[in-house]
């Protein structure tokens, strides 16, 4: 008997998908972004393994937005609506027992921060961060409030489409991702500097979520899909023969 | 026409903007969540190998230091071996993570991993590369986290052997990859988003 386990590279990053670090519309980007050429070079071990989060990591409420800062028996303000999806990899495998790490601003578009300088209300019963660890599937799901929209210093009058953002652990640091998920329909996303770092409509339409009213809650909560894609392997085997044979 | 390669693309990156703290550490931020942050120890109990404490400040191109940036690094313990499940060569250090997360000091900026020195990993041809430290830069006005390694001066006769240190062109950077020595144990990784010491940046 063998076991068969994956320990092929990661396929190169398609850098046309992704965002250029020098975009000037994104004005903090401008001193903030490399000038010289990336140096290429294919994944090795120090890449293509990766920390190891296991279910017991994560609390009960860890996924709940709306009660895991709340004080007891009270809840956020706010639309409640759930969030789900599934964490593939480029060559459409499922990619359990990641970490995802989600972060965003309350109903209002308030973050919870020392720094933030926006007059809208803080809301004593919402922290505005959760994470969760995806199923076997790839699949995840947290519950939280619809995030308002916010004004930020960038050109005269700029406001963020309202977003929340995903920290992603896959199975190898190659595949370390942070990005932002925005909400179907919403007037702003045109007009973000942030969101127009993107190169194609396919790299925004990726990164928007659609109603999915198949999921919502009835007189409870609507919910939105959101799947994320990290970097694939290629696909090598290894046998792995029981020690004593 | 041709059949369609059905692959799927990667999820394009987004700026971790001004407050990626209350996502990744909370409780930093003053948000008391989870019982304490991932990733600020590395270390679970007596670790194998030399305690070494690796330090140091990412600075834009005005030469500022970026306070709100999260620092991550990702290493093998002292013998070489990924505290991971795709490790298939042998077992790591218990007590060992591997992995740290730093906000970075709120007044200068300056990230700190109290860790081990890595031992070297092979290439997948085989050839041994020099120790080094994975290190990724998430912040504000960064569209997609920055990847580079921080090797030690202090391992020349394995800097110069490795292969991908050797492939620079530019050989005058190398020294922007080298953690440098300012104490017993303690080495110095400042990180410079720009300008004449712009560190090497990684697409790997
Ligand atoms: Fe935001």
């Amino acid at each position: 008997m063998s076991l068969i386990k994956q320990t092929g590279g990661f396929v190169r990053r398609d850098r046309d998908q992704q965002p250029d670090a020098y975009t000037p519309a994104y004005k903090t980007s401008v001193k903030r972004s490399p000038t010289a050429a990336l140096l290429s070079f294919p994944t090795t071990l120090s890449e293509e393994t990766s920390p190891v989060f296991g279910q017991g990591l994560i609390g009960e409420l860890d996924n709940d937005l709306i009660v895991n800062f709340a004080q007891p028996g009270e809840t956020a303000i706010g639309p409640r609506i759930i969030v789900h999806g599934r964490v593939l990899d480029e060559m459409g495998r499922s990619v359990p027992g990641a970490l995802l790490e989600f972060w965003q601003a309350n109903a209002g578009g308030r973050y919870r921060h020392k720094k933030e300088a926006y007059q809208a209300a803080l809301d004593p019963n919402f922290g505005g961060c959760g994470r969760t660890i995806t199923g076997e599937d790839g699949s995840y799901e947290f519950r939280t409030i619809q995030p308002g929209p916010y004004p930020w210093p960038n050109g005269p009058n700029d406001w963020r489409p309202a977003h929340i953002h995903f920290s992603v652990f896959g199975h190898g640091f190659a595949q370390r991702l942070i990005t932002q998920m925005y909400f179907e329909g919403d007037p702003l996303i045109p007009l973000c500097p942030i969101v127009g770092v993107l190169k194609s409509q396919e790299a925004l339409d990726a990164l928007v979520a659609p109603l999915d009213m198949q999921r919502t809650v009835p007189m409870d909560s609507r919910a939105y899909k959101f799947d994320i894609v990290l970097r694939g392997r290629r696909q090598t085997y290894f046998e792995n023969r029981k020690e004593g044979l | 026409m041709v059949q369609k390669t059905e692959y799927l693309k990667e999820s394009p990156s987004q700026t971790a903007g001004p407050y990626v703290h209350i996502g990744c550490m909370p409780n930093f931020t003053g948000i008391e969540m989870y019982g304490g942050d991932l990733g600020t120890s590395m270390k679970t109990g007596p670790v194998q190998g030399e305690e070494i404490t690796i330090k140091g400040t990412v600075f834009d191109g005005m030469g500022a230091p970026m306070r709100d940036a999260m620092i991550e690094i990702w290493q093998p313990d002292a013998a070489g071996l990924f505290p991971s499940a795709n490790e298939v060569r042998g077992k790591a250090d218990p007590n060992f993570t591997g992995w740290g997360r730093s906000p970075g000091d709120m007044k200068t900026g300056e990230y700190t991993f109290e860790t081990v020195k890595p031992g070297a990993v092979p290439m997948p041809d085989g050839r041994m590369q020099a120790p080094h430290i994975t290190v990724w830069i998430v912040a504000r006005g960064i569209n997609i986290g920055l990847q580079t390694r921080a090797y030690f001066e202090d391992e020349s006769a394995a800097n110069a052997a490795d292969p991908i240190l050797a492939r620079i062109e530019h050989q005058a950077r190398v020294s922007t990859l080298l953690a440098r020595k300012e104490g017993a144990g303690i080495y110095r990784f400042d990180i410079h988003i720009q300008g004449p010491i712009e560190t090497i940046f990684f697409d790997i």
